[in-house]
Formats: C-alpha cells, sequence, structure tokens
C-alpha cells in the first residue's frame, strides 16, 4: 500500500444505506475528499456501524461489530464518514457500547477521535472550499438530529454550499426538528413516524424550494419518499453530492 | 390508567386519527415552545442557571439521606408531621387514613403530579370521600372522567370548546360564552363554596427546603392557597427527589422551572407553607402533615437512573418531542407522558408493562437539548431498550430481523452478496426510480416511497472503478 507523501490517509466509511441504495453520495465523498488533498482508501470489508442493534437495545451485538470497524479502520489517520448518524455512532457511542471492555474501550477512544462526519471534516480539519461550481436552483436544508446535536454540524454544510453559484438556500422553518426517521424506529412505529414526516414533508414544500438538501441518508429517503408519496415535485438530494458537482445528476427516487 | 388490555400502538393509532386533539396540542405546546424560546433568549445566563439547577440536584441525590434526616427534623419542630412512604399505596393510605380520623367528607386538591402517581384520586373516591379539584385544568379532567395528559397542562387534550361544552353539561351555572374568563367565572361558581367547606386540603410540593422544614408549591392559579389555607387540615404529598439544601436553592431551581415550563418570568403564586397555624397567627391549618414518598425513587438511585432524579417537571420536554405532539399524553398509558414520562414509567409500573415507551423514540435528542437539569433523556432511554433486549422482552420479529442482519454485518464476504441480491430483488418492484411497495418493507411503504437502490452497492462500483482504471493510484 502506497503513502502518497504529505496527504493524510483517510478510510471512507460509506455506511451501509449509501452501500446499499445511494452509492452516488459515496463516490460524492470519494471526489470530495481527494479534492481536499486526502488520500482516500476504501475498505472492503466494511458493512454497517452497528446503530441498528445499538438502538435497539441489542449492545453486544453493537459491540461485535464496533469491534470488526475499529479493527478495519485504525489504520488511517482520519475516518470520514458522509452521515452525521454514523459518524455519531462511531464518535459518541462505540465508548458505550464498549465501556465493559477494557481491551477495546481505548480503541474505541482512539478511533473516535480521528473519526469525521464528511462535511465537518472538509470545514473543520481542511478548511475545503469548493471552486467552480454552479447549480441554478432554490434549496433548502434539514439539519439531520444526530450530526446537529452531537457532533455540532450546522454550519458547516451551509458553507460549503455557499460557495455553488447559483444555489438559493431557503431557510426551512423547523430545521432541527427530528423527520421522524429514527432507524427502526420508522418502521416499528410506522403510523407516528409517517405522522411526523407528514409534517415535515409539509413545511418542505411550503419554503417553495426545488431541492431538499441533508446529511444523512435515511432523514433525506424518509422525507423524499413522503414528498413522493404526496405527489410533490420537491427533489432531495445528500448535500456532498451537490458540493462535488453531481447536482446536476439523478436525485433520491429518479432513476440514473 | 388506561383502558384494560388496550396496547400503545391502538392508543396512539386513536391519538393520531383525532384532528382535534392534534389541534389542541399544537394551541398550548406550540405556544409553550415559543414562549420558552423567548424566555431563554432573554434570559443570558440561562446555560449558567442549567449547570447550577443540575449540581444542586445532583447533590442533593447523593447526600439524600443527610437532607431527608435534615428535612424531618426542621419539619417536626414547625410542627408538622412526617410520615414515610415506601410504595404508592402506602402513600395513598396514609392520606386516606388522615382524612378519615379527622372524619373528612370532602377535601380539596390542588394539581399534584405525585398524587396521581399515587392513584390518590382513585383512593379517595374508594373511600368515599368527596374530592374537589382546584385546578382549573384538573377540574377540567374530574368532570370528564378523565387523567391528566401534560404534567403542567393537565387538560391539554382539551381545546376551549370542548371545555365549554362539558362546563354547560356538568355546572349549575354555564359559562356564558367560551371566552377564557366565562370558562373561569363558570369554575368558581363552581368550585369556590367547595373550597371553604372542605375538612382537608391536599397539595404536592415543588419543593421541601431541608434547613426550614418548609415546603414550596407554585401555581399559576393561586390555587394552591385555596387548597391550603382554609381547611383544618393540610396534607402534602412529594416525592422524596423534591428536596433542596436551603430556600436560595429553590429559588435557584424556581427560575429554571418557570421559563422552562411556561416561558414565563416567574410563577404567579410561589407559596412557602411551614407548620400548622401558630397562635397569633391569621390564618392556616391547625394540622400540618407531610407524606414522603419513595415509590422507585431509591430504586431508580441503585439502577443508574440518578440523573431522572433531577427532574422537576417542568414539561419541557413533551412540548418538544416530536412523538408526543403527535399523540398527545394519554397514549403513553401512564401517570407522566413524554420523554420524561418514558424514562419513569418502567421505573414506577414495571419494564414488562411498558416496553414500547422507551422504544417509540427516535432518539432526536431535542428533549436533552431543552432540558433544564440537563437529564440525558436519550441516553437513558436507550438503556432502557438495553435492558428489554437483555430480560427478552423485544418481539420476536425485532430480535430475529436484528439478529440475521447482524450476522450478516458480521461476515463480510456473506454481506456482499446478501446486498448484491437485495439490490437486485429490490429493483424488480420498481416503478421509474420508486418502490411503491415490496414485500417485508409495509412499515415503509404504507406511508412512503422507497427510493430504488442504484443498480450496484458502493463497494461493487467502486471495485468496478478500480478493475478499470488500474492506474488511478499512479502505479
Ligand atoms: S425531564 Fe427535564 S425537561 Fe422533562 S420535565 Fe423533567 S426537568 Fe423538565
Amino acid at each position: 500500500m502506497e503513502k502518497q507523501s504529505g496527504k493524510p490517509r483517510v478510510g471512507l466509511f460509506a455506511t451501509c444505506l449509501v452501500d446499499l441504495s445511494r452509492p452516488q453520495v459515496g463516490f460524492a465523498a470519494l471526489r470530495l475528499l481527494e479534492d481536499a488533498g486526502c488520500s482516500v482508501e476504501v475498505p472492503l470489508d466494511q458493512t454497517c456501524c452497528g446503530q441498528p442493534a445499538f438502538n435497539s437495545g441489542a449492545t453486544g451485538q453493537a459491540a461485535e461489530l464496533a469491534r470488526q470497524l475499529i479493527r478495519q479502520f485504525e489504520p488511517f489517520d482520519h475516518v470520514v464518514v458522509p452521515s452525521g448518524s454514523c459518524a455519531a455512532m462511531i464518535k459518541v457511542h462505540y465508548v458505550e457500547a464498549l465501556a465493559d471492555d477494557p481491551a477495546w474501550l481505548p480503541r474505541a477512544e482512539a478511533l473516535a477521535a480521528k473519526t469525521w462526519e464528511l462535511m465537518s471534516f472538509l470545514v473543520d480539519v481542511r478548511g475545503y472550499r469548493p471552486t467552480g461550481l454552479v447549480l441554478e436552483t432554490t434549496a433548502t436544508y434539514h439539519d439531520s438530529c444526530s450530526g446537529l446535536r452531537e457532533l455540532g454540524i450546522s454550519r458547516q454544510p451551509r458553507d460549503l454550499l455557499a460557495a455553488v453559484e447559483g444555489l438559493e438556500l431557503r431557510p426551512l422553518p423547523g430545521n432541527d426538528v427530528c423527520c421522524g426517521f429514527g432507524g427502526t424506529f420508522c418502521v416499528k412505529y410506522a403510523a407516528i413516524s409517517n405522522a411526523i414526516v407528514g409534517e415535515k414533508a409539509a413545511a418542505v414544500e411550503a419554503t417553495g424550494a426545488r431541492l431538499l438538501l441533508g446529511g444523512d441518508l435515511g432523514c433525506l429517503m424518509n422525507t423524499a419518499g413522503k414528498l413522493s408519496r404526496e405527489g410533490s415535485s420537491v427533489r432531495a438530494m445528500h448535500a456532498a453530492e451537490v458540493i462535488a458537482g453531481m447536482g446536476k445528476g439523478p436525485a433520491i427516487g429518479e432513476e440514473g | 390508567m388506561q383502558a384494560a388490555g388496550s396496547s400503545f400502538k391502538s392508543r396512539a393509532g386513536a391519538a393520531l386519527a383525532d384532528a382535534t386533539l392534534k389541534s389542541a396540542i399544537d394551541r398550548t405546546a406550540g405556544n409553550a415552545e415559543t414562549k420558552r424560546a423567548a424566555a431563554v433568549g432573554e434570559f443570558p445566563q440561562f446555560d449558567e442557571a442549567r449547570k447550577l439547577g443540575r449540581r444542586i440536584k445532583d447533590h442533593v441525590i447523593v447526600h439524600l439521606e443527610h437532607y431527608l434526616i435534615e428535612f424531618e427534623r426542621n419539619a417536626l419542630r414547625s410542627g408538622a408531621k412526617v410520615h414515610w412512604a415506601r410504595t404508592s399505596e402506602e402513600a395513598s393510605r396514609i392520606v386516606v387514613e388522615i382524612c378519615r380520623s379527622a372524619g373528612a367528607k370532602r377535601v380539596t386538591r390542588s394539581k399534584s403530579m405525585l398524587g396521581e402517581e399515587i392513584g390518590l384520586p382513585h383512593a379517595l373516591e374508594a373511600a368515599g370521600i368527596e374530592r374537589v379539584e382546584t385546578d382549573l385544568a384538573e377540574h377540567i379532567v374530574q368532570l370528564a372522567g378523565e387523567t391528566p395528559s401534560h404534567i403542567v397542562w393537565p387538560a391539554m387534550h382539551k381545546t376551549r370548546e370542548q371545555v365549554a361544552s362539558l362546563f354547560n353539561e356538568k355546572h349549575a351555572s354555564p359559562p356564558a360564552s367560551e371566552s377564557i374568563p366565562d370558562l373561569v367565572h363558570s369554575a368558581r361558581q363552581d368550585l369556590r363554596q367547595k373550597f371553604l367547606t372542605a375538612d382537608v386540603g391536599i397539595s404536592g410540593a415543588n419543593f421541601l427546603i431541608a434547613d426550614t422544614g418548609a415546603v414550596c408549591t407554585v401555581t399559576n392559579e393561586g390555587n394552591a392557597e385555596l387548597t391550603t389555607t382554609p381547611p383544618r387540615i393540610h396534607i402534602v404529598t412529594a416525592g422524596i427527589e423534591k428536596l433542596v439544601p436551603s430556600i436560595d436553592h429553590a429559588f435557584a431551581l424556581l427560575r429554571l422551572l418557570v421559563r422552562s415550563a411556561t416561558g414565563g418570568d416567574f410563577t404567579q403564586y410561589t407559596t412557602f407553607h411551614c407548620g400548622p397555624k401558630r397562635p397569633g397567627d391569621a390564618d392556616g391549618p391547625e394540622e400540618f402533615h407531610i407524606v414522603l414518598v419513595d415509590n422507585g425513587r431509591t430504586r431508580m438511585l441503585a439502577e443508574g437512573l440518578a440523573a431522572m432524579l433531577r427532574c422537576i417537571r417542568c414539561g419541557a420536554c413533551m412540548n418538544h418531542c416530536v412523538v408526543y405532539r403527535q399523540i398527545g399524553g394519554h397514549a403513553y398509558g401512564a401517570t407522566y407522558p413524554g420523554p420524561m414520562g418514558s424514562v419513569l414509567t418502567p421505573a414506577i409500573d414495571g419494564l414488562a408493562n411498558s416496553r414500547d415507551l422507551p422504544n417509540a423514540c427516535t432518539l432526536n435528542g431535542k428533549c436533552a437539548e431543552v432540558c433544564p437539569v440537563e437529564i440525558p433523556l436519550p441516553t437513558l432511554l436507550r438503556g432502557w431498550r438495553d435492558r428489554s433486549w437483555k430480560e427478552g422482552l423485544e418481539p420476536l420479529t425485532v430480535r430475529t430481523g436484528i439478529g440475521i442482519w447482524a450476522y450478516f454485518a458480521r461476515h463480510p464476504f456473506f454481506y456482499r452478496l446478501a446486498t448484491a441480491v437485495a439490490v437486485h430483488w429490490m429493483r424488480l418492484f420498481r416503478k421509474g426510480g420508486w418502490i411503491a411497495w415490496m414485500p417485508l418493507a409495509g412499515g415503509w411503504t404504507q406511508h412512503r416511497d422507497f427510493p430504488a437502490p442504484q443498480r450496484a452497492t458502493f463497494i461493487a462500483a467502486y471495485k468496478a472503478m478500480r478493475k478499470g482504471a488500474p492506474n488511478d493510484n499512479g502505479t
């Protein structure tokens, strides 16, 4: 394995949701990280961070997945994740999942210290600012809860999006209110989740924006899926796609 | 509390179908949310005040025994009688016995969630003692034969219009209109006389002041005074976590309580009760009883839920909860609804009876963000999920689903095969880029479309890209 001199070695954890349903977000992350001067590697045996198990109370299973991911990613200088909630799982909750495992706890702490949500990494660590981007549209931004409250991500995506020429970002009333996704919550308590996302979809629609952006694929799929079911023409994308210059590509639920 | 046999999901379903309920909740909780934001905005030291509030509560919880003994000593010295109750049954029994031995036929009560927790309304009724609620919202709830749906606004689930028709039906002097002053006037007519002829007044407590033995209550309507001053006997029921070292500490917490609850600067009525009427006092009860209730609190201390004992019952967590805002308080089927209730109820009623509550939450963290004493509610809720999993209370479908998925996730080779198959299979159900229905995904597709996966997984597409470009890393 070769290390390009001076470049930080970044391990990209794409997340299981991006892997399965929207690879585009993974490629956007790759492009952005390389553009920000990193040497990026994608461990091919990566699967899931274990969040669904952890939040279902299956702490033992979550801990096993945590150990697997730590093993896969601890060789890197940084671990970058295009999702606030999966990044928070590694950064905040692995130490909880492995609290009773003295052999692994220090390794969990070490990994937590070098794990970043993508947009926070680009802005806070790399001081990255994209150039030469044009996308003529109106958009609105939903702040996903884990990224916002557990990692303090709010300004970073907006800073990056501000560099896109022609993009008008409209405020979303209730931008910090949960969309009702909640991982397995959205199927375990489908009726409640539906009522919550119904309000989110209506708030998005009311901004009049053409495009919904966010930093977490789960929340975007939830809200976009509701917008689609309601017959709305608002499109939805991960903010990384727009920042990577892929904003003209197919949105979530559009054939590509 | 709830109708026998009804499940959380069926109650939640009924609530979701009730558009009037939703507008009633949004009116009050939405208003509280806006006012809290304004009040916190105008209070630049709010964060420091929170830290202080948290420290005060934590300090008392660590030294609970010390402050309980100090409080009891000072309360006795002021002439109060102090009773200890381990369980809700014991607490109710103590109150009923005091009423009985005084020959009481009628008691007045001012709003107290602890009273609800220990089942006092029911116990009084069973003892044949008439209960008069002096808090307007509690009066509404009593007339309607319901239970409170919110810890600050017990009748939050009712619109003004519904209250008016209830009063029209039940009051001797019905309201002249649906306006708030007319509704209040109608209730006053109904209640005033009863206030003055009650033998016993029962109230809760917001703070128990250890160094004086005094009890502090706060209300918006001044009804606590009417409950506690005219009757011969005043009984306070309070959870042991209400202790504070001194009056200064009570004020520090009051600043947080009021702003977080109603967004006001201060509650209209803050009262300190200290012992019975002394010779020369203008008014006050002849007997003053304090019932200190444990009901699971010391167990919570032992079970890692000490942080929950910081709760000052402000209700902010439920006002800001997306789930509470959709289903209201009754769907929780317990005394305490919303995030704080979903932590407390398994501790009070047992996890087996309430495993849905800690699960029915997106863990979005808004509740912890607004909690004035920084209770990590999502962490505590997840703690219950952990226990529920360990005790085998989670349904088989969930256990199997998580089990199968975790097996694949731990075996990357099989995981790659399974995801490739899944992508291929899911794409069979797509129309355009969306899937409107597919087997095993009813929870999702009943309400929203599912975006069809792109042609290959990220890892597969990445591998293909690398193969197609062998020189991409400069070798
Ligand atoms: S948990 Fe916090 S926000 Fe909720 S009622 Fe208690 S003190 Fe208020």
